[in-house]
C-alpha cells in the first residue's frame, strides 16, 4: 500500500478528466433546466381568454385532450421565430395549441396575431406572471406537452423547430392522433 | 500589417518555446552543454516575441483597427484610451496573450534568477516552463487567435462590457495572472526535481522565494477582484463562491500550504513528497481553473466566450501537463524519505496540521465547485451550490486552523518547547476572549455566535503574532526579515478574520422606497433622498441620484449613486455610491424608478469592509518582505555540493 | 515597552475599533408588516437563484421574472406559509437548481459529507505521521540537525 498511495493523485486526476470530458459534451445544454413537472399533473388554472375577455380558459376544459401549452409574448424575439412553426402545427391538425400570453399587452398581442396569424385554439392571459411561475417557466418560449389525463409529459425550451416537432413531440403522441379542439365555455 | 506582425511574432514565440522546452529538458538528460546554454537565449527570445505580439495587439486597439475581429468585438472609437488598452485583456483571446506574456516574463526572471543554481537543474526548470508556454501558444494560435481579420472591416466596434469599463480591469487581471502564472515556476521547480530524481533542503530553499512571490501577487489579485466586484455590482457583495472566483482561490490555498510546507522541507528535510505534491497541485489548480473558465462547462457570470473545441483542447493540455507531472510524482516520490523526528507540540506538527487543513479546505471548495458538473455527468440531476454550502464547510477546516495558528507560531522546531511561551500565549488568549465577549455584551448582535468567535480568533492571531517581535525588540535582537514578513502576514490574516466577521455579522441592509425629500432611518444613520438628475459621461448617459447621509444628526456624506446606460451596448449598469465613514462603508444604490420622482434605494452600512482588502495587502506585503531576507541571497553564492541526503538511490529508499 | 503593555494597548485599540464601527441592527419595517416577516423575506429571496440571470440571487436580480418571483414569495409569506413550504413550492416547479443551498438528500449526500470525511481522514493521517515521528524524536539525542534558516 505504501508505494501505491503515490498513485492516488494520478487516479483522482483521471476521474476528474472523465468528469470534465462529460462536462464538455453536455455543455451546450448546460443552460437548460430540466422540469420537475414532467410526469406530474399540470397546474390547474382558470384565466381570462385573450380574444374573449369575458370568458375564461381553464385546465378543466382541456381534460380529455392532448394539447401543447405554449408560453409566449410579443416582446419575445425568439417567439417570433417559432411562430411559423406553430402555424404549421395548427395546419397539421394533429394537436391543438393552447397559448399563454405571458406578461404582455393585450392590444399588442391581438394585433400581432391579426398580422401574423393565430395558431392557437385558445389563449389564456397571464397578466402579472404568476401563472408562468406555477409552470416553472423561466424564459420564453417554452412549450409543455400535456396528455388527456392532465399530466405533463414533456417540456421543450426555446422556439420549436421542425426537428423538435418530428423527433420530440410527435413520437410522444399516440398514433392516429388528430386535433380535437377543446370546447371553450 | 500590424496584426499580421502580431500573429507572426506569436508563431515565432511558439517555435522558440518549443526549442526552450526541448533544450531545457533533453539537454541535461543527454548532458549536452551547448543545448543547455541555448536555453536562456530561447527564453529571452520567446519573451521578446511575445512582448512584440502583445504590443501589436495593443497598437491595434489604440489605433481603433476594426478590421481585427477581436478589436471589433471588444472596443469602440468612443471608448476612452485608457480602456482601449485595458480592453486588450477584456475577453478570452486577449487574456490568453496576457497569460502567455506574463509566463514569458516569469520565465525570463527564472532564467536570470537561477544563474547561481546548478546549470542542469536550472535548465530543466526553464524546459518545463517552455512546455507550458508552448502549450498555451499552440492553444491560442489554434483556437483563439486574436489577430483574425474581418473582411470587410466593421465601421465601429461593439465596445467593452460596461462593467469592465473600470480601473479594476486595468489592475485585476494583470496582477491576478501574475500570481496565477507565477505558480508555474514552483511547478517547474518540482518538475525539474522529479526529472533529476533529487529533492533536498536546497531545493526547498530555492523554490521558496518564487512561490512566495507568486502567492503575494495572487493574494493581491484576488483581493482586487473582490474589491472591484464590491464597488461595481451595486449591492455590496464581494465574494460569491462563484466558480471563477473559486478557480483563483483554490490555487491560493494550495500555494499557502506550499509556502509553509517548503519551510519544513528547507529546515528539516521533512515532508518532501508532500511539498512536491503541493507544488504540482498548486499550478495544476491554476490550469484547471483556466479550463473551467474558458470551456463553458460551468455556469458563471465571469466565464469567457466558451466553446467545446476550446474546452477539448485545454483538456488535452491538462492531461499532458498535470497527468504527466502526477505520473512523474507516482514514480519518483516513493523514493523521497527522511529519517528526522519531531514531537507532538513541535513546529513541524503544527505545520502538518496547517497543510492538512488547508488542503481539506481546498478540496471542499473543489467539491462544491465541481458538484454541478459531477451531478449532471452522473445523471444525478441539476444542482446548484452557493454560499450556504461553502460558508459552513469552509469554516469547518478554517476555524481549527485559525485557532492552532496562534499557538503554532511559538512552537520550536523538533522539540516544541511551548512551555517557554506558555504565559504570553495564555495571556493573549484571555485578551482575545475578552474582546470577543465585549462584542457580545457591547453590541447585542442578534445571537450569531460566530461573531464573537471570529473576532476573538482574529484578535488572538494578531496578539500572538506580536509576542515574538516585541520580545526581540525588548531584548534588542534584530528581527530577521523572514520573521518580520511572517509576522506581517499573520497579522494581516488576523485583521482579515476580524473584518470578515464584522461584515458578515454586523452589516445593516435595507431596501426602501423613497419619494423626493423623504428620509429613511437605518440604525443610527439617516438617508435623505433628494431626487435624481440626468447625467452624461464619455460613452454613457443616465441618471444620478443625490442622497444626504447623516448619523445622529452629524453629516456623513452626500452620495451620488448612478444608473448608467451605455450608448453602444444599451446595457444599464448600477454605479453605487460608496463612502467610507470612520471604519465603515456606507453604500447607496439606485434600484427602480417608481414614478413621480420616487425611487427604490438599497442602503447598506458595512463595518470594516475596507479592512478586508487592506488585510490582504498586508499579507502580500509580509510575503514580499520575507523573500527579501538575506539568506536567500547569501546562500546562492556557494555552489551546493551534491548532498547524500538529497540524492535518490535505491539504497536510500525507506 | 513590555510585551504585556503592548498586548494591552492592542487589545484596547482593537476593542475600540470594533465597538465604534458597528451599527445596531434595526430595520425600518416598510415592505413587510413585521420585522420578523421582513427577515424571513430577505433570507428567502437571498436563498433562491434567479432563473434568468443564473448567477444572481432573487434579491439582487433586476429582471422582471425575479420581481414576479419575489412577489410570489411575498404573497406566500403574507398568506402564512412556512419557509419550508415556500421553498418546496419553488423546488417543485424549478427543481433543486433554484436553491443556493443544495439539499441533503440521497443524490447530494456525498457533497455534504465530503468535507467532514476528508477532515477526519486528514486528522487521522496527521496523528499517524506524528506518532511515527515522535517515536523517532524520542530516540534521537542529537539536536544539531536543524539547518540554520
Amino acid at each position: 500500500m505504501s508505494r501505491l498511495r503515490y498513485i492516488i493523485p494520478l487516479g483522482v486526476f483521471a476521474l476528474l478528466v472523465a468528469v470534465l470530458a462529460i462536462g464538455i459534451r453536455q455543455s451546450p445544454d448546460k443552460d437548460l433546466i430540466p422540469s420537475p413537472l414532467i410526469g406530474k399533473p399540470a397546474p390547474a388554472f382558470s384565466l381570462p381568454s385573450l380574444t374573449d375577455p369575458g370568458h375564461r380558459v381553464s385546465s378543466a376544459q382541456l381534460l380529455g385532450h392532448w394539447y401543447l401549452f405554449n408560453v409566449w409574448g410579443t416582446w419575445c424575439v425568439s417567439c417570433r421565430m417559432e411562430h411559423e412553426m406553430l402555424l404549421k402545427i395548427k395546419q397539421s391538425r394533429v394537436i391543438p395549441l393552447v397559448g399563454l400570453d405571458w406578461k404582455d399587452d393585450q392590444a399588442d398581442a391581438l394585433s400581432f396575431l391579426k398580422d401574423a396569424g393565430d395558431p392557437y385554439a385558445t389563449i389564456a392571459v397571464d397578466r402579472d406572471g404568476s401563472e408562468a411561475i406555477m409552470w416553472g417557466v423561466y424564459g420564453a418560449p417554452e412549450t409543455f406537452l400535456v396528455n388527456p389525463q392532465g399530466v405533463v409529459v414533456y417540456k421543450y425550451i426555446g422556439p420549436i423547430t421542425e426537428e423538435a416537432w418530428q423527433q420530440e413531440i410527435l413520437p410522444r403522441l399516440p398514433t392516429g392522433q388528430t386535433a380535437a379542439t377543446p370546447s371553450s365555455s | 500589417m500590424i496584426p499580421e506582425l502580431g500573429e507572426f511574432t506569436l508563431i515565432l514565440a511558439m517555435l522558440l518555446a518549443a526549442l526552450q522546452a526541448f533544450f531545457g529538458i533533453v539537454g541535461p538528460a543527454l548532458k549536452r552543454e551547448r543545448w543547455i546554454a541555448a536555453v536562456t537565449p530561447a527564453v529571452t527570445g520567446q519573451c521578446v516575441m511575445v512582448a512584440a505580439s502583445m504590443g501589436c495587439l495593443v497598437a491595434s486597439f489604440v489605433a481603433n483597427d476594426f478590421s481585427v475581429a477581436y478589436v471589433a468585438e471588444n472596443s469602440n472609437s468612443a471608448l476612452p484610451l485608457f480602456y482601449r488598452v485595458a480592453a486588450v485583456w477584456g475577453s478570452h483571446s486577449g487574456s490568453l496573450i496576457l497569460w502567455i506574456f506574463l509566463l514569458a516574463c516569469w520565465s525570463v526572471a527564472a532564467a536570470f534568477g537561477t544563474t547561481r543554481l546548478p546549470k542542469a537543474f536550472a535548465s530543466r526548470v526553464l524546459g518545463v516552463l517552455g512546455l507550458i508556454s508552448f502549450g498555451f501558444l499552440l492553444y491560442t494560435l489554434a483556437t483563439s487567435n486574436p489577430f483574425l481579420r474581418l473582411d470587410p472591416p466593421w465601421p465601429d466596434g461593439e465596445s467593452l462590457n460596461p462593467i469592465l469599463q473600470d480601473p479594476g480591469l486595468a489592475g485585476h487581471p494583470p496582477i491576478l495572472y501574475t500570481g496565477y502564472v507565477g505558480l508555474a515556476v514552483a511547478f517547474a521547480f518540482a518538475g525539474a526535481a522529479m526529472l533529476e530524481g533529487r529533492l533536498d533542503k536546497d531545493w526547498a530553499r530555492w523554490t521558496r522565494p518564487w512561490t512566495t512571490a507568486a502567492w503575494a501577487f495572487l493574494t493581491c489579485g484576488i483581493a482586487l477582484g473582490s474589491w472591484w466586484a464590491y464597488y461595481t455590482l451595486g449591492w455590496g457583495g464581494f465574494w460569491f463562491w462563484d466558480p471563477v472566483e473559486n478557480a483563483s482561490f483554490m490555487p491560493w490555498l494550495m500555494a499557502t500550504a506550499l509556502i509553509h510546507s517548503l519551510a519544513v522541507t528547507e529546515k528539516r528535510g521533512l515532508f518532501k513528497s508532500w511539498t512536491l505534491l503541493l507544488a504540482v497541485l498548486a499550478f495544476s489548480l491554476s490550469l484547471v481553473g483556466t479550463f473551467l473558465v474558458r470551456s463553458g462547462v460551468l455556469v458563471s457570470v465571469h466565464s469567457f466566450a466558451a466553446s467545446p473545441t476550446r474546452g477539448t483542447f485545454i483538456l488535452a493540455f491538462l492531461i499532458v501537463m498535470i497527468g504527466g507531472a502526477l505520473a512523474l510524482y507516482a514514480w519518483r516520490a516513493p523514493l523521497l524519505k527522511s529519517e528526522a523526528g519531531f514531537e507532538l507540540t513541535a513546529r513541524e506538527s503544527f505545520l502538518l496540521f496547517n497543510n492538512i487543513l488547508l488542503v481539506t479546505a481546498c478540496a471542499t471548495v473543489f467539491a462544491g465547485t465541481m458538484a454541478p458538473l459531477i451531478s449532471s455527468a452522473l445523471n444525478l440531476g441539476k444542482l446548484s451550490v452557493g454560499a450556504p454550502y461553502f460558508n459552513p464547510t469552509f469554516l469547518l477546516s478554517m476555524l481549527p486552523l485559525l485557532a492552532l495558528l496562534s499557538v503554532g507560531i511559538h512552537a520550536r522546531w523538533k522539540r516544541g518547547k511551548l512551555s517557554d511561551r506558555a504565559r504570553p500565549i495564555i495571556l493573549t488568549l484571555i485578551a482575545a476572549a475578552v474582546i470577543g465577549c465585549a462584542v457580545i455584551f457591547g453590541l447585542f448582535t442578534g445571537g450569531r455566535v460566530l461573531g464573537p468567535v471570529g473576532v476573538a480568533l482574529g484578535s488572538w492571531i494578531i496578539l500572538s503574532s506580536l509576542i515574538d517581535p516585541i520580545d526581540r525588540l525588548r531584548r534588542h535582537i534584530t528581527i530577521p526579515r523572514a520573521v518580520l514578513g511572517m509576522t506581517l502576514a499573520h497579522i494581516g490574516l488576523g485583521i482579515f478574520v476580524i473584518s470578515i466577521t464584522a461584515v458578515e455579522g454586523f452589516t445593516a441592509e435595507h431596501d426602501v422606497a423613497l419619494a423626493v425629500g423623504s428620509t429613511a432611518q437605518m440604525g443610527a444613520y439617516q438617508f435623505q433622498f433628494e431626487g435624481v438628475q440626468p447625467i452624461e459621461g464619455p460613452n454613457y448617459s443616465g441618471v444620478g441620484g443625490t442622497v444626504i447621509v447623516t448619523r445622529n444628526g452629524a453629516p456623513v456624506a452626500i452620495m451620488h449613486p448612478e444608473k448608467r446606460q451605455y450608448w453602444v451596448q444599451h446595457t444599464v449598469t448600477t454605479a453605487s455610491a460608496i463612502k467610507m465613514y470612520r471604519t465603515s462603508n456606507v453604500l447607496v444604490a439606485l434600484g427602480q424608478d417608481l414614478g413621480n420622482g420616487s425611487w427604490s434605494l438599497r442602503l447598506q452600512v458595512r463595518p470594516l469592509v475596507s479592512f478586508i482588502w487592506l488585510a490582504a495587502f498586508i499579507m502580500a506585503t509580509g510575503g514580499m518582505v520575507a523573500i527579501s531576507d538575506r539568506r536567500y541571497r547569501l546562500r546562492e553564492a556557494e555552489e551546493p555540493a551534491v548532498s547524500p541526503a538529497g540524492a535518490l538511490t535505491r539504497g536510500e529508499a525507506g | 515597552m513590555s510585551a504585556r503593555a503592548a498586548s494591552i494597548f492592542v487589545v484596547v485599540l482593537v476593542t475600540a475599533l470594533m465597538l465604534g464601527s458597528t451599527a445596531a441592527y434595526a430595520i425600518a419595517p416598510e415592505q413587510m408588516p413585521t420585522p420578523q416577516l421582513e427577515a424571513r423575506y430577505l433570507e428567502l429571496i437571498h436563498g433562491f437563484r434567479c432563473m434568468q440571470c443564473q448567477d444572481e440571487s432573487l434579491a439582487d436580480s433586476p429582471v422582471d421574472l425575479a420581481a414576479d418571483m419575489r412577489r410570489q414569495v411575498r404573497d406566500m409569506l403574507l398568506a402564512g406559509k412556512t419557509d419550508q413550504q415556500i421553498r418546496d413550492f419553488m423546488v417543485s416547479r424549478y427543481g433543486y437548481f433554484i436553491l443556493f443551498k443544495p439539499p441533503f438528500v440521497a443524490k447530494t449526500a456525498w457533497l455534504w459529507l465530503t468535507p467532514g470525511v476528508l477532515l477526519l481522514v486528514g486528522v487521522i493521517a496527521a496523528f499517524t505521521v506524528i506518532r511515527k515521528r515522535a517515536a523517532i524524536a524520542a530516540t534521537d539525542v542529537d539536536d544539531n540537525d536543524l539547518t540554520d534558516a
